[in-house]
């Protein structure tokens, strides 16, 4: 261990909640974005899912709306060292999307894609089973286009980086391709738990 | 408005690629780097020379991890813009602003002095980085100039003649970091308060207009560093200007 001469880090309790490395940003929450923020509206924006599935199809933001609701309550995590305890989204599980359209058996990754062209991949596993949403509304309000509104990809489980703002769509592959991070030197996965910061990690 | 295409073609094309394959390792090695030199910037901003024995080398905008470590092992971990340009000396240089109550910014000002020991790696990223070789236009605005600076300061050193133009945007001249150092690629912008006979306000689309209205060939490649605040009204400023949008790379600060 190397340790800082004179550091001893603010007054903290132990909080088994907070992955490795990462500290509670409170109240705030980071904006972390290399885009300028789009400026979509819900008529504009629309969700498509196609690829390796049964049966591609797109849906407006009614149509989405229309689906059965979901919340995600509970925590996030960014590569940047913020974590944020106790946050409430609503929107739409990935699962009654993915149901619609059938993923093959051979499917294994995803590429989500957002409106702004931006790009990053996940494991098939990760999205499904109650794990990822498309969210719209943070804490009862609608989603700031700065935080990804009007809906941005939700996989809380993993490094945020994961969860598209402004997400467009999902590509359902047999293999893995890199997205936008993943090719400037970002983990494939992003596991907060075990510090999947940068690839080799 | 069902979509019928099959493929999806997204709005803009952002996925402008990074420039620079980052060294993976590199990326994923922590250092030790010692504390050389501190260089005071302004009353809430300083320079930490650092050497870095195996350092990697880096370009100009690209930052690293710092982490330090207390007795009891907890870590803290914080992204830094290097402010140098690459040389080959072993050494780089952090610019950081005193953040109040700042966990590891407190750190470096109030105990750090030449000698002690902290970690690096790096460098990370290759997506805001400038190899010097497209006209860059450069917006910063507090400590998000550190490695805009970089850019600066390379492109000196290397005697580049592409196009660099620096606007950056500061509370008053006291709080101006690295207010020595800028030529006349440089238009300070100063939100509280300014030198006589010098406007006191935000930057404006009157700072921005005229540096697009003079094109270089080939256009500028957009540069923009600072608090997401400064961030989203700068990126906006030069998307209202006619900049497109995937020639503008952010890097936020939180
Ligand atoms: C890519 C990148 C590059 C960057 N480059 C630079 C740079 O070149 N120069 C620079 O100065 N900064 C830079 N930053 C910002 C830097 O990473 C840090 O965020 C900054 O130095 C503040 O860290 P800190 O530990 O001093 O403050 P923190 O301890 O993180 O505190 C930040 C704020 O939150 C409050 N806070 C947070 N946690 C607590 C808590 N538990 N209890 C009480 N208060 C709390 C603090 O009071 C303070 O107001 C960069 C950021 C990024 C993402």
């Amino acid at each position: 261990m190397n340790v800082t001469r004179g550091f001893t880090g603010r007054p903290r309790v132990h909080n088994e909640a907070l992955p490795p490395g990462q500290y509670d940003a409170g109240d705030d929450w980071p904006v972390l974005s290399a885009e300028v923020t789009p400026d979509l509206t819900p008529a504009e924006w629309s969700f498509r899912v196609d690829g390796l599935v049964e049966e591609p199809r797109s849906w407006t933001w009614d149509e989405a709306h229309a689906l059965p609701g979901s919340v995600y309550e509970g925590d996030i995590h960014c590569v940047t060292s913020w974590s944020k305890f106790g946050v409430r989204f609503g929107g739409v599980s990935l699962d009654a999307f993915l149901s619609v359209v059938r993923p093959h058996v051979s499917a294994t990754h995803v590429v989500a894609y957002s409106h702004t062209g931006y790009t990053t991949n996940l494991p098939l596993a990760d999205v499904t089973g109650g794990r990822a949403w498309i969210a719209w509304e943070y804490d009862g309000s609608p989603l700031t286009p700065e935080h990804g509104g009007p809906a941005r990809l939700l996989v809380p489980h993993l490094y945020f980086w994961k969860s598209a703002k402004w997400i467009a769509g999902l590509r359902v592959l047999d293999h893995e391709e890199a997205g936008f991070w993943e090719q400037n030197g970002y983990h494939a996965r992003g596991n907060p738990w075990e510090e999947q910061r940068y690839s080799g990690d | 408005m069902t979509e019928t295409a099959d493929t999806y073609t997204p709005r803009t094309r952002f996925a402008v690629p990074g420039r620079i394959a980052v060294s993976e390792q590199a990326a994923t090695l922590w250092q030790t780097a010692t504390i050389t030199g501190i260089r005071r910037e302004t009353p809430h901003a300083a320079t930490f020379r650092l050497a870095v024995p195996d350092w990697a080398g880096h370009l100009p905008g690209q930052h690293l991890m710092l982490r330090l470590t207390a007795g009891d092992g907890y870590v803290a971990q914080r992204h830094y813009s290097i402010a140098s340009a690459p040389d080959d000396s072993r050494h780089i240089e952090l610019t950081l602003d005193h953040v109040d109550g700042g966990e590891v910014s407190g750190w470096f000002h109030t105990v750090a002095e030449p000698g002690d020991t902290v970690e690096v790696r790096g460098p990370l990223s290759g997506f805001f980085a400038w190899p010097g070789d497209r006209p860059a236009l450069l917006l910063g605005a507090g400590s998000g100039v550190v490695p805009l600076m970089s850019m600066v300061r390379h492109h000196r050193a290397q005697g580049l003649d592409v196009p660099l133009r620096l606007l950056v945007s500061a509370r008053s001249p006291e709080e101006l970091v690295y207010a020595r150092e800028y030529g006349a690629e440089t238009t300070p912008v100063f939100t509280r308060s300014a030198p006589e006979g010098v406007v006191v306000g935000r930057m404006a689309a009157a700072h921005v207009a005229p540096l697009l209205a003079e094109q270089p060939p080939g256009g500028w490649e957009a540069y923009v560093c600072g608090s997401n605040g400064f961030a989203e009204h700068a990126s906006r400023l030069l998307v209202a200007a006619g900049q497109p949008v995937d020639r503008i790379r952010i890097e936020r600060f939180g």
